[in-house]
This record gives structure tokens, C-alpha cells and sequence, in this order.
């Protein structure tokens, strides 16, 4: 089962190491994780996507929330279950192409609303924001164009919870309300379909 | 401090390491324990300057181990020092036993200097990498102002929350280079304390309401009494509520032995019916315990029929191996002064009853029982000098058969009169622990016991005794056999003892060559006097009791079996009529 979890970590030496070492010793993989600069000073954030193993039980997030929190430079951690929240992904996508071939990789860009970003005479490069559906789409769609994929670069997930909305909005977009007790720590990870999906 | 010393305002500017032992000895540490080296040699040099006496040990591993004895006498933080490289390295093995019983301790280690981090030079050990897993926290300091406040810091992560060892390495040019010495300034920021550990009060009435409603109740009482200084507290629960108390290894001392609600110790050597009356509770309160595999058995079939209450500092300990039905983390101490007004009282005759109907046929295979056919057990041996010593010694035992023989046998009325690796079952724990716990509490009797395997692992640090003029006891349980490997290997390998049968010195005379008087005993008959010269010598003293070579421990639930399936004892008891549920 996946996890994600957001930690607010002291920006200094070896504090990424500490948090990764903490999931090997849980034999815990982890899927993805990205850090950078947080709006506190000092501070990074991460988001840190998990997989438990089979044999985990319905508790383990729950424990490495709490051993997350035991390590000294962690100062926070979220655990984003199925409360409403975004979740990112940017990657860079380097494709085979000439200009003979260019035109319809532009019409495919446009229909994911990805971006252009280099164009050499034999390669461009493609940015793309979304949901992980999305960018596992457009590699898709590329490789069955027969368009070589020669480089891929995936930033990983980056969450963040929404802000308060009313209960109606909640359930269009399919989540539960944030300020309801939550619910014994067995949470799956909800596909983030509002708004941004093809 | 150093006449030399210039004075910036009000704060001297000393060295880093005048600063190390200035800020040990400003948070009130007397003793340490230590191994000089290349690497730490500013800081020995500029410790005579200091009130801080320092026991050389013989190896670092016995540092370790004695900072860790003397912590858990004292309840106070344990230090210890090394050089960097080996000597770093040598501790490691101290820090892991103090990480798995959560002791308070604060390791310092020299390092090569700063400017050639990461080069592989002489000496170089990436401790603060190598020690990650088995510490709270670690500091790699390189500059002589972050010293300061590093031990500091150290100092407090060891000994808030749920304790732990710490370690902070510098390099030796910070020991070398001077900082202005501010120790009100290097003040960490004040314990925050979990945010998961706010205990809510309808957690509070859901586990008063079990605890009313219950009608078989046990509390596992663990270490964390002992740690939180809850003695009255949980005596106050089992004593108004009439719960029997069943403590975990490490919990033996934290609820007194001789009280009659007392069950005596649970798990995989716990007594038959202490383990039954756990299976058959209905209501388990546990207590500052961590529901460990040498306690639970198996998960699956451990006490299938009652709810439980688990009181824990460490929410990561929380649903770990036993699922929780009420959690309460926070310090077991304030919990328990919390919940304790909402139970007012109660009749729990019926229940004790029951079990004390249960221990009736358990106690004629106990082994006090049979007769003396002139062999030494190592039983006897345990239970006598609890007697002859009236349970008022601290002891610091190893691991093996012996360290379960004092666990059944010697009955802890005192808190912290128990040193013994439990977690991590660290052989050669007992002699350095037990000179560590002689520092803790000069004026009490210790007596270590260990057994003559485990006691070779560390015995160079007789000489640390002697040069220290310390007096202690040892008693060695010598069976001429790496004892519980050899036990497993008659219960669970056909008796194939494969590098198990253990040549040793002569105890005795190996005594003699470090100047500590000693005797071996061979009957019982010859156990008293021989008990009473030893605590009655002025100066350390060495007993190697000859023990019977394969007695078992019993009763024994194999590793990863149900509590219920239990190895007991053969009766072999002449006087007593067979059971016929063998
Ligand atoms: C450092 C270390 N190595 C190995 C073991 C495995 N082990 C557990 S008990 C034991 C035998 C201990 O023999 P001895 O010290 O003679 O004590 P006895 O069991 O005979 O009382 C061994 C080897 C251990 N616990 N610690």
C-alpha cells in the first residue's frame, strides 16, 4: 500500500540521510521523495511516498509517523491520507524528433497541456505538470507514436493539502472532510482527479 | 579552570576542549569513562582542570557499558569517552545495548580534524554514519563554539522523551581552537515534547471503564515505571483496583517482589502461572513496556481474549507487535496521576484466587524444592545470595542462563537494583555494567554475576577495578558450557553441542594476578561462608561456583511458540506424585 507523508526537516547536513535510513530500517521502499525550501526559513519540506510491505499491517503509517517524528531534525510530519490535497509531478521529457517529424508530438503536447522547452535538430525536450496518470499517459501515447523516448527526468510527488472547502465541494471532488476525526489510519492513497486530469 | 584563561565580558575563552569538560561538569557530570587517543588527546589534556573524575577503562566496549551500568543505577545520563577510529568503533556494541534498553547516555568521540574529514587519514571512522541506527540523535561538531551547545543538546536527547544514548564526535582541531565559553547561551531550546503524546480524556474514561469492568486484569509492569518514576503510581493502581503485577525483564525492581499482588516475571522463562494468567486475562494494562517477542511469544495467539491498555512515551511503540484497544502515550507517570482518580476501587478476589489455585503444582517442580544431592545449582546459588544479601544488592548480571537463574531467583524489591541487557541480550554486559553502577551508588553492596563465558568477553576491566580501589563482588556461574546456547541446543538441536563446551582460566587465580581475592565453591554446603568472606573482605572479591554442568533453564517458551507451550521442568522429584498431563 502507498503513503505519503510531508515532513518539515531542518535544512542541514545529513538530515536526508537520516530519514531515508529510517525507512531501510523499517524495510520500508521508498516510491518517491522530493525536498526543497519550505516558507520557513531554514526549514525544507518532503514529500515522501511509501510503499508498506504485504505483510504490514493497518498500523505501520501510523509508526512511521511517529519514528519520523522521533528523528531530532524532524520537526513536523503529515501524513496525507485520503484528506483532499494536490499532488504533483513535474518531469522532463527528451524525445527523438527532426523536423520532419516534430508536428505531431506539438499536437500531442498541446492535448496533454505540456510545454515545449528545447528544440534541437534532432531531439526536443518536453515539460509536463500533473498528476502521475497524466505523465504516464503522455510517455505512453509517445511510445506507441513509435517517437524514441531518449531521456526521462521525474521530479516524484509533491503534496500538499487544500485549504478549508464546504462539505458540496468535498464531495464533487470525492475526499472527505479535512476537520472530521480521521479515521483509524488505514488510508489509501485517492486518485487526485479534480481539475487537472485529461 | 586554566589560569591562563582570558575573560571576554563575563564568559571565558577556552579551548574546545577545556569547553567539553567546562560543560559536563556546569550540567552537574562527576564521573566519565574512557580511553585516551590521538584524536581526544586535546581534550585529556586539558581535563585534569576539571572536577570530573575519569575511569580508564581497558576497552572502549566496557566505557560504554560502564556509562550505561551507571545510568541505569542512578537514573541520571551516563558518558562516555573514545578516540576516534577503534576507539569510536569499540563502542558501538555499548551504544546499541543502551539504544535497545533505552538508557540515557552521551558517548563523546574524537575525530580526525576538520580539514581532513573524509580523506581516509589515520584514525578516520565515520562514527556519526556507523552509529546512526543505534543512537537518538548523533553530532558531527567541527568548530570550538558548536561544543557547547552540542553537549548540551546532547545531554537533553538523552535524557527526555523516551531515553537513549547520543553521540557527539568533534574533530580534534575544534578541541584544539578557542571559543568564548557562554553555557547559558548554548542552552537548548526546552524539550518539545510529541505532539501525539497528549493523552485525551475520553481515551482516559474508555481505559478507566475497562479497568472498572474488568473481570481478570493483569498490569505488565516495564521498564518505563522505573524510567518515569512511577513506583506509587502503578502501586497505587494494583493496590486499590487488586490488579496482580506481572513485570517484564527489565521492569524486575519497579514493583516490589514480596508484595503479595506481585505474580513474579512473565514471558519466555516467566513461571507457568504468570504466563497463564496472562492468557487468560481480560484486561491487560500495560505499563511502560513494548510487548517484545521474548515477552508476547507470537503475536497471534498472545492473550487472545482481552482488551488492552497500553501507557508508552513512544507512540512509534504503539500497535507495534500487540494492537492497542485504548492508547495512552505520554509519560507513564503523568498518565497514571491522571487516570488514577477515576478509579475508585474494586474486588478482584475471585481473580486473584484463581491464580493463585494455578501455582500450586507449578512450585513442587520449582528446583529450591528438591533434594540436595550434592550438586551446586546455579539456582541455589542465586536464591541464597538473595537471602544472605536480603535482596538489598544491586546486581548487574550478563546474559545466558544465569541472567534468567537471578531473574527467577533473586527477588528485586528496590528499583533500579537490576543492570541487565535486555533488548539486546549483550554478553559481557555484566562486569563493566556493574563497575558503572558501583560509581552510581558507592555505598551499596553490588554484587556481578555473570557467567564464565560472557564474563571472558570483558574480563580485562578486573584490572579497571583494582585501579579504580573499588570494592565489588563477582560471582561467576560456571557451567563449563556457553550455558542457554547449549540449552537451545538440547531442547531444539539433538543435544549436538557444537562449540558450546567452553575451556576458562582459573577464575581464581586469574583474580589472584590482578590482586583480587577469590575462591571457588563447589557444594552448597559452603555457599554461605563462602558469600559472607567475599562481602566481608575489604576489597574486591571473585567467586567461581562450580555449577551443575546442563541444568536448563525452566520453564522455557520456545522462541516464536504460544505462552501456553511451555518446556517445563522434568519432574524428577522423587516426593512428588507424576502429573499426568506430561
Ligand atoms: C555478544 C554476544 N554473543 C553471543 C551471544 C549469544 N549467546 C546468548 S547466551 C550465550 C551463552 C552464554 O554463556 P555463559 O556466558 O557461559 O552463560 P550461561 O548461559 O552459561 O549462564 C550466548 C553465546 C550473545 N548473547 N552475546
Amino acid at each position: 500500500m502507498l503513503h505519503t507523508f510531508v515532513a518539515y526537516v531542518e535544512d542541514k547536513p545529513g538530515v536526508l540521510t537520516r530519514v531515508a535510513s529510517l525507512f531501510r530500517r523499517l524495510n520500508i521502499n521508498i516510491i518517491s521523495l522530493t525536498v526543497g525550501h519550505s516558507e520557513r526559513p531554514g526549514i525544507s519540506r518532503m514529500t515522501i511516498v511509501s510503499e508498506t510491505p504485504a505483510h504490514a499491517n493497518e498500523h505501520t503509517a501510523n509508526r512511521i509517523r511517529a519514528s519520523l517524528h522521533k528523528l531530532e531534525n524532524v520537526l513536523d510530519v503529515d501524513e496525507i491520507g485520503k484528506a483532499p490535497s494536490v499532488t504533483r509531478e513535474l518531469a522532463l521529457i527528451k524525445v527523438a524528433a527532426t523536423a520532419a517529424t516534430r508536428s505531431h508530438i506539438f499536437e500531442l503536447v498541446e492535448v496533454f497541456r505540456a510545454r515545449i522547452v528545447d528544440l534541437a535538430p534532432d531531439s526536443l525536450m518536453i515539460e509536463i505538470t500533473g498528476v502521475e496518470s497524466k505523465i504516464e499517459g503522455l510517455i505512453q501515447v509517445l511510445n506507441e507514436t513509435g517517437d524514441r523516448v531518449l531521456e526521462i527526468c521525474r521530479s516524484g510527488k509533491m503534496t500538499m493539502r487544500r485549504g478549508k472547502h464546504s462539505s458540496g465541494v468535498l464531495r464533487a471532488m470525492g475526499a472527505s472532510d479535512p476537520d472530521a476525526p480521521k479515521p483509524n489510519l488505514t488510508h489509501e492513497i485517492v486518485n487526485d482527479n479534480f481539475a487537472d486530469n485529461i | 579552570m586554566s589560569k591562563k584563561t582570558q575573560t571576554t565580558g563575563t564568559h571565558p575563552t577556552l579551548t574546545g576542549a577545556e569547553i567539553i569538560w567546562a560543560t559536563l561538569a556546569a550540567e552537574g557530570i562527576t564521573t566519565v569513562f574512557g580511553y585516551p587517543g590521538g584524536a581526544i588527546l586535546p581534550a585529556y589534556d586539558a581535563l585534569r582542570k576539571f572536577p570530573i573524575h575519569h575511569v580508564l577503562v581497558r576497552h572502549e566496549q566496557g566505557a560504554a557499558h560502564m556509562a550505561d551500568g551507571y545510568a541505569r543505577a542512578s537514573g541520571k545520563v551516563g558518558v562516555a569517552i573514545a578516540t576516534s577510529g577503534p576507539g569510536a568503533t569499540n563502542l558501538v556494541t555499548g551504544i546499541a545495548t543502551a539504544m535497545m534498553d533505552s538508557i540515557p547516555m552521551v558517548c563523546i568521540t574524537g575525530q580526525v580534524p576538520s580539514r581532513v574529514l573524509g580523506t581516509d587519514a589515520f584514525q578516520e571512522v565515520d562514527i556519526t554514519g556507523v552509529t546512526l541506527p543505534i543512537t537518538k540523535h548523533n553530532f558531527l561538531v567541527n568548530c570550538a563554539q558548536d561544543i557547547a551547545p552540542a553537549i548540551r543538546h546532547a545531554l537533553q536527547i538523552a535524557q527526555s522523551g523516551r531515553p537513549g544514548p547520543v553521540l557527539v564526535d568533534i574533530t580534534k582541531d575544534a578541541q584544539q581552537n578557542s571559543a568564548i565559553f557562554d553555557f547559558e547561551a548554548a542552552k537548548p531550546q526546552a524539550y518539545d515534547p510529541h505532539p501525539m503524546l497528549s493523552v485525551m480524556d475520553t481515551h482516559l474514561r474508555e481505559a478507566a471503564d475497562l479497568i472498572r469492568n474488568a473481570k481478570r486484569p493483569v498490569i505488565l509492569a516495564g521498564h518505563g515505571i522505573q524510567q518515569s518514576n512511577a513506583y506509587e503510581q502503578v502501586r497505587t493502581l494494583a493496590e486499590r483496583m487488586q490488579i496482580p503485577v506481572a513485570p517484564t525483564l527489565l521492569g524486575l525492581g519497579s514493583f516490589p517482589a514480596s508484595h503479595p499482588l506481585n505474580l513474579g516475571m512473565m514471558g519466555m522463562h516467566g513461571e507457568s502461572w504468570v504466563n497463564h494468567a496472562i492468557q487468560e486475562a481480560d484486561l491487560l494494562i500495560a505499563c511502560g513496556m513494548r510487548f517484545d517477542d521474548r515477552v508476547i511469544g507470537t503475536p497471534s495467539t498472545y492473550s487472545p481474549n482481552s482488551k488492552k491498555i497500553h501507557i508508552e512515551v513512544d507512540p512509534a511503540e504503539i500497535n507495534k507487535n500487540i494492537k492497542a484497544d485504548v492508547a495512552l502515550v505520554g509519560d507513564l507517570r503523568q498518565v497514571l496521576e491522571q487516570l488514577l482518580p477515576l478509579l475508585p476501587g474494586r474486588d478482584g478476589s475471585a481473580w486473584l484466587k484463581t491464580i493463585a489455585e494455578s501455582k500450586g503444582e507449578s512450585a513442587v517442580r520449582d528446583i529450591r524444592n528438591l533434594p540436595d544431592d550434592g550438586h551446586l545449582y546455579a539456582a541455589h546459588v542465586m536464591h541464597d545470595l538473595w537471602h544472605i544479601t536480603e535482596g538489598k544488592a544491586v546486581i548487574a548480571t550478563d546474559v545466558g542462563q544465569h541472567q534468567m537463574w537471578e531473574a527467577q531467583y533473586y527477588h528485586h524489591d528496590y528499583p533500579n537494583s537490576l543492570i541487565t541487557s535486555g533488548g539486546s541480550g549483550t554478553m559481557g554486559f555484566a562486569l563493566p555494567a556493574g563497575i558503572g553502577a558501583k560509581f552510581a551508588c558507592p555505598e551499596k553492596e553490588v554484587w556481578i554475576i555473570a557467567g564464565d563465558g560472557g564474563f571472558q568477553m570483558t574480563a580485562c576491566e578486573l584490572a579497571t577495578i583494582v585501579q579504580e580501589k573499588i570494592k565489588i563482588n563477582i560471582a561467576i556461574i560456571n557451567n563449563g558450557y556457553l550455558g542457554m546456547v547449549r540449552q537451545w541446543q538440547e531442547f531444539f538441536y539433538e543435544r549436538n553441542y557444537e562449540s558450546t563446551p567452553l575451556v576458562s582460566p582459573d577464575f581464581v587465580k586469574l583474580a589472584d594476578a590482578h590482586g583480587i581475592a577469590g575462591a571457588a565453591v563447589r557444594t552448597r554446603g559452603d555457599l554461605a561462608d563462602a558469600v559472607a568472606a567475599a562481602r566481608n573482605h575489604n576489597g574486591p572479591y571473585l567467586l567461581n561456583f562450580m555449577v551443575e554442568q546442563e541444568d536448563s533453564v525452566y520453564p522455557m517458551i520456545p522462541a516464536g511458540k504460544a505462552l501456553h507451550e511451555m518446556i517445563r521442568r522434568p519432574n524428577n522429584n522423587p516426593l512428588v506424585e507424576k502429573p499426568t498431563d506430561e
